[in-house]
């Protein structure tokens, strides 16, 4: 008999559902919990009494890894694990735009007021989006449309620059049985769709995703669109598509978050989601403090209505910010669902990584190189794969772009270690930030020996039509006299000035101009920090101008190099910068004609 | 009643492994006493599985035996007393008083692990720090909540410089201000001369050190920094303080983590680092900073020498990736004579553009900064050109730049040990140096600013 009471009791419990398991061993942010049988991969769990907020990660018979995203001091042996039977997800819903958050979409502001303190406690459990908050939703569907997934119900002014569209869920299609107006908070319902098998489901605005699950769309196509960032060096010499990925790699105090911010500030996507994940608290601070007052070149609003920040700083805990960059990618993923085009910035992907190694580590994984994880680069693939140009879901064939850029921080500037190479072989635009240049305060210190762009040939009809027909020769031209002078400045080393032609002294000079004038751009300078494309092409084009009519010059014998090299017409070349309109960069031209053929007629007459 | 046990199991470097636990904690506190000794000595629990405990000690643990030793667990974390009495006073690198002075009355107990600070809540550091000297307050200028590392080399002049900037440092309303100095495995002598100076020039009245040389167990260190950024997080955000915290030797704090994460038996990062270097070193330099609502600050200088001043090394590096600069120290410049030999062109502060301008500097502190390193590059190129192919190849633009570099280290950087400059003095020095350089090379300065103030240098 006993044995029997015993055998049903087995049964009993694999029948019902194992809600809660106890914790085996912690070690760090890593905590094992027996008794988790029935639990599933990446199912959020809360740890402890304390309720800390943590991710399966690894499943083995009963144990289950945890990642834990608070501190997990004072937690032990014996305490509970309570499982959710939910996967780490985000909250989509009107209220993203111009929220912070940390790794796991918990909204600072909040944080510090539940806390009452200025430090990050744990165990706080808040919304990602206000529950409360009423928004102004205007249908766009009437009752009897037929609705497929993605479609789009109606409206909601979510900042003065952000029109937020509720799209009908994935997996839902059916005809619209109820559509309401009005004020409303993310929770109510604002729709009724009856599916085809007679089901009638309650929409609601706000909608979860699990952050590790790409969001779906009709497939992607391809970008041939640039993103212009203002930044001169990007725009003309290494352009990124809308939908594309790039990589910023250099060592420390080469620029890289000066270059990010400076591309979440002035660049022509509609939503940006800039992610600070592992990075300096006081960066996070000023980005905070310097938004709101910006104002968007493009719109001339406030720079933060169009901005999500996610702000895991280093000291935060650590599996957190492994979650950060997929939260962030997530919510980037939905407006770009909505049609727009949206520009995700990782500052620094390497801490990611870092954060991958550490966890890794602790349940004692077999290393690859560096003691970073074997699955380090099919991770970074998997990410950056999330950026694109995309047919959205939903019959009115939009489309929606998300492009990505990931910082690198390689130690010691060494492009050879692992994040570094995973990181270049998907990303098809390279910006590699040089420490030389930096010492010498020539910024951005991107290298434009080694930098490249594959989308360059993507963007040529662009160019054409938007800019210039020479738009793309030009460049060419300007990057080769680049080329041309770090070989001569070679022979300079060796040999001296005085060993080359004039021909050779005048590459020397131009490039120099194309250097200081053109790629030199102070980003802390109101007027030099953004420069429309159309202008960039005019400065470049004058100075290539300035080579171009000065050549025939240098052939001729006994021709004084230093006095062309005072003359007005070089002199002037670093005021183009100041110039605006068509008109003067135009005079600049004739003028620069002009001066050389006078030059001409001097040294024939002598 | 606190269980004791007496079952470690096994013991290696700073690790003990206790077996047979029960109820214990992560991170918990653990007291250990050995055989034949009445002090305890503490650690704290790195990992535990089910029965079983890793305590990382910070002390040493010779003598500890695996049958005898008794082990019990605190059921708290490592905390400290703090009080506005520590000023003036110095401990341990364990916190345990060295100056034979009176027990302190706690204020508070806090956790030395700290907490991160909510970066929402953070207020953007902005006020600028007049250090008194010229290469630091015109090209590297320092914030109040900033931190800004001294990259050094063995042998090079960083104790003399740091402790010139806690001289001299001011904050220009005349706030409290208080310096919280801890040394990791430093030697006595330098430990010394940092005492010895705050006590000549009265500092020592406003400071808390927290002294751990080289003699000290390896392991303390771990603790050191973190007692000091307690007392430091205490000062300024319960006394309203300004509070610059000064930390040396970081290099030695990296080598006591490599100690337990080795003995731990961990995969390892770069040079045998742990991998968790990066997130480790944080934990101690982000806790600098302001905060809303808190008048007080927290400015650290922490120092580091690079192991044969390779930058590359992991500890500088992984140091500047979560600063907000550093001051690197020149090795030429100090061989010149030159003092402080800070290398101002691989020299950064990250913050430097909020602390400077009208209001706060003078408006044209920025340009002359900018125009003041570019000429200095150019000298710099010059003077190599000049080496590979003489002086006379040199054309006149150049020429004057080469003697621009070459006065600008000698007279701008070059300040000595005792000189303080305010800032205005500073920028005129400046200008008095552009002023012998081709007008048309001042690329960097708008005109009417070279109007308005190359005069006013040219009076003095």
């Amino acid at each position: 008999m006993e044995n029997a009471t015993e055998q049903e009791g087995i049964v009993e419990k694999e029948n019902q559902e194992n809600m809660t398991g106890k914790i085996v061993r912690v070690s760090g942010p890593l905590v094992q919990a027996d008794g988790m049988r029935n639990a599933q991969m990446y199912e959020m769990v809360k740890v402890s009494d304390k309720k800390l907020l943590g991710e399966i990660i690894e499943l083995n018979g009963d144990i289950a890894s945890i990642q834990v995203y608070e501190d997990t001091t004072g937690i032990g042996p014996g305490e509970d694990v309570y499982r959710t039977k939910q996967t780490m997800f985000v909250m989509l819903a009107p209220g993203l735009l111009e929220s912070t958050y940390d790794g796991i979409q918990r909204p600072l502001k909040l944080l510090e007021e539940k806390s009452g303190n200025h430090f990050i406690t744990r165990g706080i459990e808040v919304a990602g989006v206000d529950l409360e908050k009423k928004w102004d939703f205007q249908p766009i569907v009437k009752i009897g449309d037929t609705v497929e997934e993605g479609d789009i119900l109606g409206e909601v002014q979510e900042t003065t620059l952000v029109m937020h569209k509720i799209m009908t869920p994935q997996a839902i299609c059916g005809i619209v049985k109820e559509i309401k107006s009005g004020k409303f908070n993310v929770e109510e319902t604002i729709a009724v769709i009856e599916t085809k098998d007679g089901a009638k489901k309650e929409i609601q605005m706000l909608q979860r995703w699990p952050i590790r699950k790409p969001r779906l769309s009709k497939g992607k196509i391809f970008p041939d669109t640039p993103m212009v960032t203002g930044t001169r060096s990007i725009d003309s010499f290494f352009p990124i598509a809308k939908g594309g990925a790039g990589c910023i790699p250099g060592p420390f105090g080469a620029g890289k978050t000066v270059t990010q911010q400076s591309i979440a500030k002035y660049c022509d996507a509609q939503v940006i989601v800039y992610v600070g994940c592992g990075e300096r608290g006081n960066e996070m601070t000023e980005v905070l403090n310097e938004f709101p007052h910006l104002l968007d070149p493009n719109t001339g609003e406030p720079l933060m209505k169009r901005t999500i920040l996610i702000a895991n700083t280093s000291n935060m805990p650590v599996a957190a910010r492994e979650a950060s960059v997929y939260t962030g990618i997530t919510i980037a993923e939905y407006y770009r669902d909505m049609g727009y085009s949206v520009a995700l910035m990782a500052d620094s992907t390497s801490r990611w990584a870092e954060a991958m190694r550490e966890i890794s580590g602790r349940m004692e994984e077999m290393p690859g190189e560096e003691g970073y994880p074997a699955y380090l680069s099919s991770k970074t693939a998997e990410f950056y794969e999330r950026a694109g140009r995309v047919n959205c879901l939903g019959s009115d064939r939009r489309t929606g772009a998300l492009t990505v850029i990931g910082a690198v921080s390689p130690p010691g500037g060494d492009l050879s270690e692992p994040v570094s190479q995973a990181t270049l072989r998907v990303t098809k635009c390279f910006w590699g930030l040089d420490g030389a240049l930096a010492y010498k305060k020539h910024f951005p210190s991107i290298n434009w020996l080694t930098s490249y762009s594959l989308y360059v040939d993507n963007f040529k009809i662009y160019w054409k039509e938007q800019i210039a027909d020479d738009f793309a020769e030009i460049r060419i031209e300007a990057m080769t006299l680049l080329q041309q002078e770090a070989k001569l400045t070679e022979i300079v080393r060796l040999v001296g000035m005085e060993a080359l032609s004039n021909e050779e002294k005048l590459v020397l000079e131009i490039a120099k101009s194309i250097r200081e004038d053109f790629l030199f751009q102070n980003a802390f300078d109101k007027e030099d920090a953004y420069t429309p494309l159309d202008i960039q092409y005019r400065i470049l084009k004058a100075i290539v101008t300035v080579y171009r009519e000065s050549i025939s010059l240098m052939k001729k014998e006994d021709f004084d190099f230093n006095t062309f090299r005072k003359s007005e017409t070089i002199q002037k070349l670093k005021t183009l910068k100041n110039l605006k309109t068509q008109e003067e960069f135009d005079a600049f031209r004739k003028k620069t004609r002009e001066d050389i053929s006078a030059f001409n007629l001097e040294t024939s007459t002598n | 009643m606190q269980k004791e046990y007496k079952t470690v199991q096994s013991i290696s470097g700073p690790l003990l492994i206790v077996g047979g636990i029960e109820g214990v904690k992560y991170d918990e506190l653990v007291e250990v006493q050995i055989p034949g000794e009445k002090n305890y000595r503490l650690g704290k629990v790195l990992d535990i599985s089910k029965d079983k405990a890793v305590v990382q000690m910070f002390a040493s643990t010779t003598g500890a035996q695996t049958a005898g030793t008794k082990v019990r667990f605190r059921g708290e974390t490592l905390k400290l007393n703090v009080s506005k009495d520590m000023l003036g006073r110095v401990f341990s690198g364990g916190g345990e008083i060295l100056d034979g002075g009176p027990k302190i009355i706690p204020e508070k107990k806090l956790d030395i692990a700290g907490a991160p600070i909510n970066p929402y809540c953070r207020e953007f550091p902005d006020d600028f720090i007049q250090t008194g000297i010229s290469s630091i307050d015109v090209l590297n200028t320092l914030v109040r909540g900033q931190k800004l590392p001294i990259f050094s080399g063995s042998g090079l002049p960083h104790s003399r410089l740091a402790a010139q900037i806690a001289r001299q440092a001011k904050v220009t309303s005349g706030e409290d201000f208080a310096i919280v100095f801890g040394t990791m495995g430093v030697t006595f002598e330098e430990a010394e001369y940092f005492r010895k100076e705050f006590e000549k020039t009265g500092a020592i009245s406003r400071t808390v050190m927290f002294l751990n040389t080289a003699a000290d167990p390896v392991v303390e260190r771990i603790a050191t920094p973190r007692l000091a950024l307690t007392v430091a997080e205490h000062l300024a955000f319960e006394h309203d303080m300004h509070v610059l915290v000064i930390l040396t030797d970081i290099t030695n704090y990296a080598e006591a983590l490599r100690e337990v994460s080795s003995a731990r038996k961990e995969v390892p990062g770069r040079r045998g680092y742990p991998g968790y270097l990066y997130t480790d070193f944080s934990t101690l330099y982000e806790r600098a900073g302001r905060v809303k609502s808190k008048k007080g600050t927290i400015t650290q200088i922490p120092i580091l020498t690079m192991p044969d001043d390779d930058k590359t090394h992991p500890i500088p590096d992984l140091t500047g990736y979560i600063t907000e600069g550093q001051f690197i120290i020149s090795r030429e410049l100090n061989t010149n004579g030159v003092f402080p030999p800070v290398d101002v062109q691989g020299s950064l502060s990250r913050l430097w553009s909020a602390g400077v301008g009208e209001g706060k500097t003078r408006e044209d502190h920025a340009s002359v900064k900018d125009q003041l390193f570019a000429s200095y590059a150019r000298g710099k190129e010059a003077r190599e050109l000049a080496v590979v192919l003489g002086e006379s190849s040199l054309d006149d633009t150049d020429r004057a730049h080469l003697k621009f570099a070459d006065n600008f280290e000698k007279e701008f950087i070059n300040q000595g040990e005792q000189t303080e400059r305010t800032i205005v003095e500073s920028l005129d020095l400046g200008w008095t140096l552009l002023k012998t350089l081709p007008q048309e090379s001042l690329k960097r300065i708008k005109p009417e600013m070279i109007a308005k103030y190359m005069q006013g240098a040219e009076k003095k």
